[in-house]
């Protein structure tokens, strides 16, 4: 049912930096409100871009060396990797239009 | 020929104690109410920590669960919520139209509860830094801090919890605070004072907030004197307050200057026949869940009567329609 993969700070390079398609990664934690707001609208994306995009679950609880490395400050931050860098940063939590509005570039 | 529009009985907008209190009502009452409860759901509850006055939850909840519980009792009942943000109002007729991404929905009577967001400082700094240490979520962001000094603005019982949450993490917390005197209750304030990581600088304010890639300082200023000095952190965290998110409805129903939603107290009736507002978009001295959770319940209430009274004439108008 889920359409988002989840991923761990090991899985990092082979999922998301050596990934073929663009990879959205959402760092998220089980504390955060607003990580909970935006999981239903990342599993939409997901399940109607999966032909361009992939979305990754990140929990930095669990994998602080990842959001560590691309700085994140806040959750949810959403980065969108795209040839193995970071291409775009979203922060905060957003509804759907904004988000693919985000995401143009890639969908 | 298209088919015409449903006209609901019920729309509420929002989300937070209010809205989810209103629609287990108003769905229990068969009304089947369409709820929208925004991209951004669950109101200010979501960005807390532990609930611990709630009634019913002696050992305290934590904010985001007592939402999700309250959601779920809606769908329960069979509230029809959507996750939709609401784009535009229109209440002034005898069918109020809603429009949200792109659609259009129609009701007879709609319940305001769209709640209040939090008021950033507005100084230099502040919104370019937001999410590189400024900070409008303790509970979120509290992790990134762990061993840094940190600050938070406000004297009331919002920057009391943050600050007191955030000494879990951080380690310094300096609160700062531009009177002398709080607005907090006795027990936060206490609470606070009695934490030995948490400074306090009162008669202070922001000015600036400084950094390249992320908060390293901020400018005070002494609110009396005027004197500037600068406090190293790498966090800001902000609780100075919130403002009514009642500019969807500017001009068509009656607010105060500050844009707070009026009501006929001891009623939620708005100055427009059938519209009925709640929570924090009415309420400037208690903005308490208990207390939003109460008018989002007089609302539905006063909505459920509302159309049960004035039946006749619309359902005629309705009939003629459809």
């Amino acid at each position: 049912m889920a359409n988002t993969i989840t991923i761990t700070d090991s899985s990092f390079v082979e999922d998301v930096l050596q990934s073929e398609k663009p990879v959205l990664v959402d760092f998220w934690a089980t504390w955060c409100g607003p990580c909970k707001m935006v999981a239903p609208v990342l599993e939409e994306i997901a399940g109607e871009h999966s032909d361009k995009l992939t979305v990754a679950k990140l929990d930095i609880d669990a994998n602080p060396t990842s959001a560590q490395d691309y700085k994140v400050m806040s959750i949810p931050t959403m980065i969108l990797f795209s040839g193995g860098k970071p291409v775009k940063t979203i922060v905060g939590a957003k509804g759907k239009a904004a988000l693919l509005r985000d995401l143009g570039d890639v969908l | 020929m298209t088919t015409p529009p449903t006209i609901h009985d019920l729309i509420i907008v929002g989300s937070g104690p209010a809205g989810y209190t209103a629609a287990v009502y108003a769905a229990r009452a068969e009304l089947a109410p369409l709820v929208f409860e925004g991209t951004q759901f669950g109101g200010s509850l979501m960005t807390t920590t532990e609930v611990e006055n709630f009634p019913g939850f002696k050992d305290g909840i934590m904010g985001p669960e007592l939402m999700e519980q309250m959601r779920e009792q809606a769908l329960r009942f069979g509230a029809d919520i959507r996750t939709e943000d609401v784009d535009e109002l229109d209440v002034t007729g005898p069918v109020k139209t809603v429009v949200a991404n792109g659609e259009t929905y129609q009701a007879r009577a709609i319940i305001l509860a769209m709640g209040a967001e939090p008021r950033y400082l507005g100084v230099p700094g502040e919104e370019r830094l937001l999410g590189r240490g400024v900070s409008a979520c303790a509970t979120c962001d509290g992790f990134f801090f762990r061993d840094q000094d940190i600050a938070v603005i406000g004297g009331g019982d919002s920057a009391m919890e943050e600050a007191t949450f955030l000494t879990r993490f951080a380690r310094s917390v300096t609160l700062i605070h531009r009177r002398d005197e709080f607005r907090a209750s006795k027990i936060m304030l206490e609470r606070a004072r009695a934490n030995e990581k948490i400074r306090f600088i009162t008669n202070a304010q922001v000015v600036e907030v400084q950094g390249e890639n992320s908060v390293t300082n901020l400018v005070l200023e002494d609110t009396v004197t005027g004197e500037r000095s600068d406090l190293a952190v790498t966090g800001l965290f902000v609780a100075v307050g919130h403002d009514p998110r009642s500019s969807l409805v500017a001009g068509q129903v009656d607010r105060d200057a500050d844009g707070y939603v009026l009501v006929q107290s001891p009623t939620t009736a708005t100055s427009v026949p059938g519209v009925f507002a709640a929570g924090d978009l009415v309420d400037r001295t208690y903005r308490q869940a208990i207390t939003a959770a109460g008018t989002g319940c007089s609302a539905s209430i006063d909505a459920e009567r509302w159309l049960a009274e004035h039946a006749a004439a619309d359902l005629s108008t309705a009939s003629a329609e459809a």
